[in-house]
C-alpha cells in the first residue's frame, strides 16, 4: 500500500472539526427537545382520540417510520422549495430530525404508558389520591423508567443521522470533514478522525446516560 | 444396575454430596427423600452426567459415567429423566415432543418414531392429545407428556426429580398414577420426592438424604415407618403433619 | 401542479425503475448477508464466555457508533487508495452488510439468550448432542422471539440503502435527485419516491405487528 499518512494537517484543523462536532451536538439536542414536545402532544391526541389531531398523529407516525431519514431531509430542503419555503441546511436537517424523532417517540411514549398495569391506577385511587397525584407520583415516574432507554437510543440515532447534513452542505461534523478534506486532499485521514469522533461522542452519550440512570433509578423498574 | 461409589460433588466451595454409596438393581424402585439442599436432586444430575463429580464413580451397566472416554450423549439414551418443571418443547405438538428424540437421536424412521411415541402417550393417558400444543395443557398433563417423551427413548432406567412438587394438588394424583403403572411394568426407577406416603407404597428401598450424606437407607418399613436415626424422625415428623 | 408527470419521458421511467431495482437489490443482499453473519455472531456471543463476548461486542459497537455515510465514504476511499477498482454496488453491499450484521447480531443474541437453559437440559437428557439441541429445540424456539426485531432491522436497511448513493450507486433516491435537477419539480418526484418506500415498508411493518400479537397469545 503506497500511502503516506499525513495526520498533522488534520490536527491543525482540529478546532474546525470540533466546531462541526458542536453543531452536530446542538442540532441533535434541539431535535430531541422539540421532538419530545411534539411527541407528547401527538401521543395525547392519539391515546385520547382527539379528532382531527389523532389522525394527523397516526399519519405523521407512519410516514416518519416508513420512509428514509434522507428522504425527510430532501423534502425539507428541496421539496418545500415548491411552496416557496427555502430553508437553510441547518434548519432543513433540524426539521427533518424533529419530524422523525417525534414519530418514533410517540410510539415509545404510548408503549411506555400502556405498559403500566391499570392495577397501579386502581391501587393509588383506593388510597384516596386524586387523578393528578396518581399521574404525578405513580404513573409518570414508572413510565419514565421505561422510556429512558429508548429515548437515549433515539438521541444517539439523531447524532448519527445528523451526518446526512453532509449531503445538503450543512456544517456539522461530517459536512466540515468533507469541506476540509476537499481542501487538503487528505480524505482518508480526515474521515478516519471523523469516524473516531463520532464513536467517542456516541460512547460519551451512552456512558453519561448510564450514569444518570443509576442516579435517578435507584430501585428496580 | 447402577453403582454409585463414594461420590463427592461440590459447586465451587460448597460440597453438596459428601461420599454417597448406593446401588440400584434392575427392576428396583428407589425413593430418595430429604430436605432441600440435602443434595438429592444433584445426585440425579450426576447420574446422567448433566453435572460432573469431583470424586468417586458412577457405573451404569458397567459403564463409568464420568470417564473421559465415555460417550455421554449415548449413555443418556439409557437414562430417562423427568424434571420438576416439565420443560416441554413449546414449539412442537405433544406427538412431536415425544417423537423427536427417537427420530434424531436413535435414528428411527419417522413412522417408527411416531408409532413408539403414540404408544407411550396412550400409556400415560394422553391418547387424545397428539396434536395439541403443550402450553394449552395443564401442568399434570405436561408432566405426563414429559414422562412419555422420556419413555419413548426406551430407557433402561428412569430418574424423576420431584416431578409433583410444582403441580397444583389436584393434579398430583394423575402423575403418581402414571408412576404406579411404570412400576407395574417393571421399570427401574429412582425418584426424588416429597410424597412420603407414595414413596412408602411403591418403593423397594428408601434413602434419606441429610446435608449431603445418606443418613438412613433401607426398606420403606425400616426408614419411613420405623426410622432409627433422630434426624430421620425429625424430618418425617415435620413432613408428615 | 397541473402538469404532474408530463416532463417524465419513457427514458425517465426506465431510469426510475433502474433506481428501484438497485434499491431492492442492494437491500436484499445486505439483509441476507447481514442476517446470516448476524446469526453466527449472535450465536457465538450468546454461547461464549464474557471475554469473547466483550471483544466481539466492542467491534460491533464501532459499526453501530459511526454513521453509515461515514463508513461508506471511508471504506470506498480506502479501497481506492489500495488501488482496487470496485464498483459502487460491491463496495456498498459490503459496508451495508456489515452494518446490518452489527444490528442483526444483537437481535439474534437476544433471541438465543431468551431461551431458558432448561430447554437444553431437557434435550440433552433425551440423549441429544449439543448441535441437535441447537438445531431442533433452541433455535426454533428463539426464532419466534426474534422475528419482530429482525423485521425491524430489515426495514431499516431498506431505508438506509438510500445512503449508498453517496458512493455513486444509482439507487432510487439518487436517480430521483437527477430527475429533480433536470425537471425542477422536486415535490412531485420526491413524493413519488416517498410513496415507493412507504408502500414497501408499511405493509411489512403491519405484518410484523400482526405476528407479534399472535405470538403474545
Amino acid at each position: 500500500m503506497n500511502y503516506e499518512f499525513h495526520w498533522n494537517i488534520v490536527f491543525q484543523k482540529m478546532p474546525e472539526l470540533l466546531q462541526g462536532a458542536f453543531v452536530t451536538l446542538h442540532v441533535s439536542v434541539l431535535s430531541m427537545l422539540l421532538g419530545i414536545v411534539l411527541a407528547v402532544l401527538l401521543a395525547i391526541a392519539k391515546m385520547n382520540n382527539i379528532k382531527p389531531f389523532s389522525s394527523i398523529a397516526t399519519v405523521w407516525v407512519e410516514i416518519a417510520r416508513n420512509t428514509p431519514a434522507l428522504f425527510q431531509i430532501y423534502m425539507a430542503y428541496f421539496g418545500l422549495g415548491a411552496f416557496g419555503i427555502h430553508l437553510s441546511p441547518y434548519v432543513a436537517v433540524l426539521v427533518a430530525l424533529v419530524f422523525v424523532n417525534a414519530g418514533y417517540l410517540v410510539e415509545t411514549f404510548r408503549g411506555g404508558f400502556q405498559s403500566i398495569p391499570t392495577t397501579q391506577y386502581h391501587a393509588s385511587k383506593s388510597l384516596g389520591m386524586s387523578s393528578y397525584q396518581v399521574y404525578r407520583y405513580i404513573i409518570l415516574p414508572q413510565m419514565f423508567r421505561r422510556i429512558y432507554h429508548p429515548m437515549t437510543n433515539q438521541f444517539v440515532w439523531s447524532i448519527l443521522m445528523s451526518s446526512l447534513g453532509i449531503l445538503v452542505g450543512m456544517s456539522e461534523l461530517s459536512g466540515e470533514t468533507q469541506r476540509l478534506q476537499s481542501l487538503s486532499f487528505r480524505t482518508l485521514e480526515f474521515f478516519i478522525v471523523a469516524a473516531f469522533m463520532y464513536y467517542v461522542i456516541t460512547k460519551l452519550v451512552l456512558f453519561s446516560a448510564a450514569m444518570i440512570s443509576k442516579k435517578l433509578f435507584k430501585g428496580e423498574i | 444396575m447402577i453403582n454409585i461409589q463414594n461420590v463427592h460433588k461440590s459447586f465451587g466451595d460448597l460440597e453438596v454430596l459428601k461420599g454417597i454409596n448406593l446401588d440400584v438393581k434392575k427392576g428396583e424402585v428407589l425413593s430418595i427423600i430429604g430436605g432441600s439442599g440435602s443434595g438429592k436432586s444433584t445426585l440425579l444430575y450426576c447420574i446422567n452426567a448433566i453435572e460432573n463429580i469431583q470424586q468417586g464413580n458412577i457405573i451404569v451397566d458397567g459403564i463409568d459415567v464420568h470417564h473421559k472416554d465415555t460417550n455421554q450423549d449415548k449413555l443418556r439414551q439409557k437414562l430417562g429423566m423427568v424434571f420438576q418443571q416439565w420443560n416441554s418443547f413449546p414449539h412442537l405438538t405433544v406427538l412431536e415432543n415425544a417423537a423427536l428424540a427417537p427420530r434424531i437421536v436413535s435414528g428411527l424412521s419417522k413412522d417408527e418414531a411416531i408409532s413408539i411415541a403414540e404408544k407411550e402417550l396412550i400409556h400415560v393417558g394422553l391418547g387424545d392429545k397428539f396434536d395439541v400444543y403443550p402450553t394449552k395443557m395443564s401442568g399434570g398433563q405436561q408432566q405426563r407428556l414429559a414422562i412419555a417423551r422420556a419413555l419413548s427413548m426406551r430407557p433402561d432406567y428412569m430418574l424423576f426429580d420431584e416431578i409433583t412438587s410444582a403441580l397444583d394438588p389436584e393434579l398430583v394424583g394423575e402423575v403418581l398414577d402414571t408412576l404406579r403403572i411404570l412400576r407395574e411394568d417393571g421399570m427401574t426407577m429412582i425418584t426424588v420426592t416429597h410424597e412420603i406416603a407414595f414413596a412408602r407404597e411403591v418403593s423397594d428401598h428408601v434413602a434419606f438424604f441429610h446435608q449431603g450424606v445418606i443418613e438412613e437407607m433401607g426398606t420403606p418399613d425400616e426408614v419411613i415407618t420405623n426410622p432409627k436415626k433422630e434426624t430421620t424422625q425429625k424430618f418425617l415428623s415435620k413432613v408428615l403433619t | 401542479m397541473g402538469s404532474l408527470f408530463t416532463p417524465l419521458s419513457w427514458n425517465d421511467t426506465g431510469f426510475i425503475l433502474t433506481g428501484i431495482l438497485n434499491t431492492v437489490t442492494i437491500s436484499v443482499v445486505a439483509i441476507v448477508v447481514g442476517s446470516i453473519l448476524g446469526l453466527i455472531v449472535g450465536f457465538i456471543r450468546s454461547e461464549s464466555n464474557k471475554y469473547t463476548n466483550a471483544l466481539l461486542g466492542s467491534i460491533l459497537d464501532v459499526l453501530r457508533s459511526v454513521p453509515l455515510i461515514i463508513q461508506l465514504i471511508l471504506f470506498s476511499t480506502f479501497i481506492g487508495i489500495l488501488g482496487y477498482n470496485m464498483n459502487p454496488f460491491v463496495t456498498g453491499s459490503i459496508v451495508l452488510s456489515l452494518y446490518t450484521m452489527a444490528f442483526m447480531s444483537e437481535v439474534f443474541r437476544g433471541g438465543f439468550d431468551s431461551v431458558h437453559g432448561s430447554m437444553e437440559i431437557a434435550s440433552r437428557s433425551l440423549g441429544m448432542t449439543y448441535w441437535q439441541t441447537v438445531r431442533y429445540v433452541r433455535f426454533p424456539i428463539s426464532l419466534r422471539a426474534i422475528f419482530p426485531s429482525w423485521l425491524g432491522v430489515a426495514l431499516s436497511v431498506i431505508k438506509d440503502s438510500a445512503l449508498v448513493s453517496v458512493i455513486g450507486y444509482m439507487e432510487l433516491l439518487r436517480t430521483s435527485e437527477q430527475l429533480i435537477s433536470r425537471t425542477q419539480q422536486p415535490l412531485e418526484i420526491l413524493i413519488g419516491v416517498g410513496i415507493f418506500y412507504f408502500v414497501i415498508s408499511y405493509p411489512l411493518s403491519l405484518y410484523g405487528k400482526y405476528v407479534e400479537r399472535k405470538m403474545a397469545v
